[in-house]
């Protein structure tokens, strides 16, 4: 039977030309649309966990009601102590000190007068080599100028940062910001290097030193102002996550202390629960679009075929075939044409997943002043598992509904009347 | 006939209103400005964890030119500050820089008090930046106070709008309530503890309260005053911070 019904597809290219077009193209948008969003939500999560959220991230209680500020003040005290118990709750996580803190950076002449000021905003990262985190920031690998700080005040700008203070390796930057209570604070501090993240947010306006600089001109010693948690090999996984969360926040549930530490999931910060939940919509939306618009036309293409096949529908329950086996061939035929399309489609998908996964889309123009949510400015699309089997849902779903729809043509036929439309 | 008399009455009335609400101010002017002015002061800054205290000694030279340096805590001992005219420089011995505070940096914290560089430049006299109007009379802080509302009449100015109380018997201010262009109140300062220095009427004691922020805000005590000393001109000179 299958047989019998795929030649009569492959001899009668109207039978199936058309439909496995339209079905290609539909899967192919859907297996590419998937990968553009795994691609970019990755991306996203990946940025944001380096540098702003941590895969969950250990604060006070009273610096999460005021986060957006950022507010060192309320920074968490006796870090040492939170850390070891964070090791040896979770020793599969890698647990790090983190400060971001504003300022004014300055460059002097050669007669200590100021060339050129700006704001930036401070990241302090552990720079020792053998750290975990400078692995994870690939601070080395975006390094586009100079060196790694290796001593005590030696500072990384943002690659656009540097290009707009206009300095030069060796240059001296003064520091001027506050500390963790307030108090004024300048320091000296010698630029060494540039890096670029490809990311408008970093680049533009970051300077990054190693924490035991910031320890100081903060006024830090033992404090933190947030101590981010990566999972193993920094994948990130929602459930684990959101366990690991519960479990420590559960520790302190009895706890008045208004600087108790509180610990926040990467979907809680940032608004980024909202973006990816976002995503996952626009993703189900899309195939649920696609399904119904493919059905649509494949309707049409079936009640197209069905007249051009009235006759042989007319000969066919002449001759004896029942209406259901009619409507059950023409019902496996689009399962067919629905495979068929969706294997095509499916590796059209693929491929154009693969060149934007590995060329990539430029969107610093949206990107620039952006700054919540850490966007790369390049896009990426991102191969995977799912790409194989997805479009195969919208694909012979779309054919079988369009054949459900235009088949029910069969059963309107009156055998009675059978040789007066055959003309015999 | 009647009606032109009562519109000639009110025109009048309203002006000697406004000119009463204009030399309102310019007692106020000179209550809180004088030639020059040598103080000691203290400022209180009630963080949330922890509250800190910072002692300066400062010299003014009329509205524009001023220079005061830190003389404790030991983190900030010898951080000098210059103003001249609307230049802020602000020297630190430990980087043995001076760095210059200008445009929108300006609006940021002193010492994460509730008080910006702008609040500290800003001594202009009211008369020559705000028109007043009278609003009424009211109780503030123990003292029977005259209320005034004041709109800038130049650009240049951090607060376009000011509600302000002042004593009826000595013209200084009690309350004042600091706005936006756009009529959100920006900061709230409350003075005490008035004191008569020489021939004006000073308030030793200042909250400043950036009504933006939580928080007890920030009190500025002057702890010693001299009016109308001799400051000779090297102090207001840039090469005074580093010396």
């Amino acid at each position: 039977m299958f047989e019998f019904l795929f030649k009569g597809l492959i001899r009668d290219k109207s039978r199936s030309l058309l439909p496995v077009i339209v079905v290609s193209l539909g899967v192919t948008l859907s297996v590419f649309f998937i990968g553009y969003i795994e691609g970019f939500s990755t991306d996203m999560i990946s940025q944001n966990a380096r540098f702003g959220t941590g895969h969950v991230k250990v604060m006070t209680r009273e610096y999460v009601k005021n986060i957006s500020q950022r507010p060192l003040d309320l920074s968490i005290l006796e870090a040492d102590k939170l850390l070891e118990q964070l090791n040896d709750k979770y020793p599969e996580m890698d647990w790090v000190r983190r400060f971001s803190f504003g300022g004014i950076l300055d460059v002097p002449d050669k007669n200590g007068i100021t060339k050129t000021q700006g704001i930036a905003g401070g990241m302090a990262f552990n720079l020792s080599s053998s750290s975990k985190d400078l692995e994870r920031m690939q601070i080395r690998e975006n390094l586009v100028e100079g060196k790694m700080p290796s001593g005590s005040f030696e500072m990384l700008l943002g690659k656009g940062l540097a290009e707009r203070m206009g300095v030069k390796l060796g240059d001296t930057i003064t520091f001027f910001g506050a500390t963790m209570d307030g108090s004024m604070s300048f320091q000296n501090f010698t630029y060494v290097g540039a890096v670029s993240f490809g990311m408008s947010v970093m680049d533009d306006r970051t300077f990054i030193i190693d924490t035991k600089d910031a320890e100081q001109i903060l006024d830090m010693e033992n404090a933190a102002q947030e101590i981010f948690g990566f999972l193993p090999i920094d994948i990130y996984d929602g459930d684990k996550i959101q366990e690991v969360k519960n479990s420590f926040n559960a520790l302190y549930e009895n706890d008045t202390d208004e600087y108790a530490p509180e610990m926040l999931a990467l979907r809680d910060q940032n608004g980024l629960s909202t973006m990816l939940d976002l995503m996952n919509t626009f993703a189900s939306i899309f195939n649920i679009f696609f399904i119904f618009a493919m059905s649509i036309v494949l309707w049409n293409t079936g009640l197209l075929g069905g007249l051009r096949r009235y006759t042989e529908f007319g000969i066919r329950i002449a001759i004896g075939e029942s209406k259901k086996a009619i409507y059950k061939s023409l019902l496996l035929e689009s399962v067919i044409v629905g495979v068929i399309g969706s294997i095509i489609g499916t590796v059209f998908g693929l491929l154009l997943t693969f060149y934007l996964q590995e060329v990539g889309l430029d969107i610093s123009n949206v990107t620039s002043g952006q700054n919540s949510v850490l966007i790369s400015n390049v896009i990426r699309a991102k191969l995977v598992s799912t790409q194989l089997w997805i479009g195969f849902i919208p694909g012979v779903m779309a054919t079988f509904l369009g054949a459900l729809l235009s088949g029910r043509g069969v059963f309107k036929r009156q055998t009675s009347e059978l040789f007066n439309e055959l003309g015999v | 006939m009647k009606k032109i008399i009562t519109i000639v009455l009110l025109y009048i009335s309203s002006l000697s209103l406004a000119q009463d609400a204009q030399s309102i101010l310019k007692k106020i002017d000179q209550n809180m400005y004088s030639e020059t002015k040598i103080s000691t002061s203290k400022m209180i800054v009630y963080g949330k964890r922890k509250t800190k205290e910072i002692v300066s000694k400062g010299y003014t030279r009329g509205t524009s030119d001023s220079f005061s340096e830190y003389l404790s805590p030991a983190r900030e001992k010898g951080t000098k500050m210059l103003k001249l005219e609307d230049k802020l420089w602000i020297y630190s011995p430990s980087s043995d820089r001076t760095i210059q505070i200008s445009g929108h940096m300006l609006r940021q914290s002193v010492n994460g008090s509730d008080m910006s560089y702008e609040d500290m430049m800003q001594e202009r006299k009211l008369v020559d930046t705000y028109k007043a109007t009278l609003v009424g009379e009211e109780e503030m802080n123990g003292e029977q106070c005259i209320v005034l509302d004041l709109e800038a009449k130049v650009a240049d100015i951090t607060y376009y709008k000011m509600k302000m109380w002042v004593t009826k018997d000595h013209y200084v201010p009690m309350r004042q309530d600091l706005f936006a262009k756009s009529g959100q109140m920006l900061k709230q300062m409350n003075m005490s503890d008035i004191r008569k220095v020489g021939d004006r009427y000073f308030p030793f004691k200042m909250n400043y309260k950036d009504v933006l922020k939580d928080g007890k805000g920030t009190d500025f005590i002057i702890m010693d005053l001299q009016d109308n000393v001799p400051i000779p001109d090297h102090v207001f000179n840039k090469s005074n911070l580093k010396k």
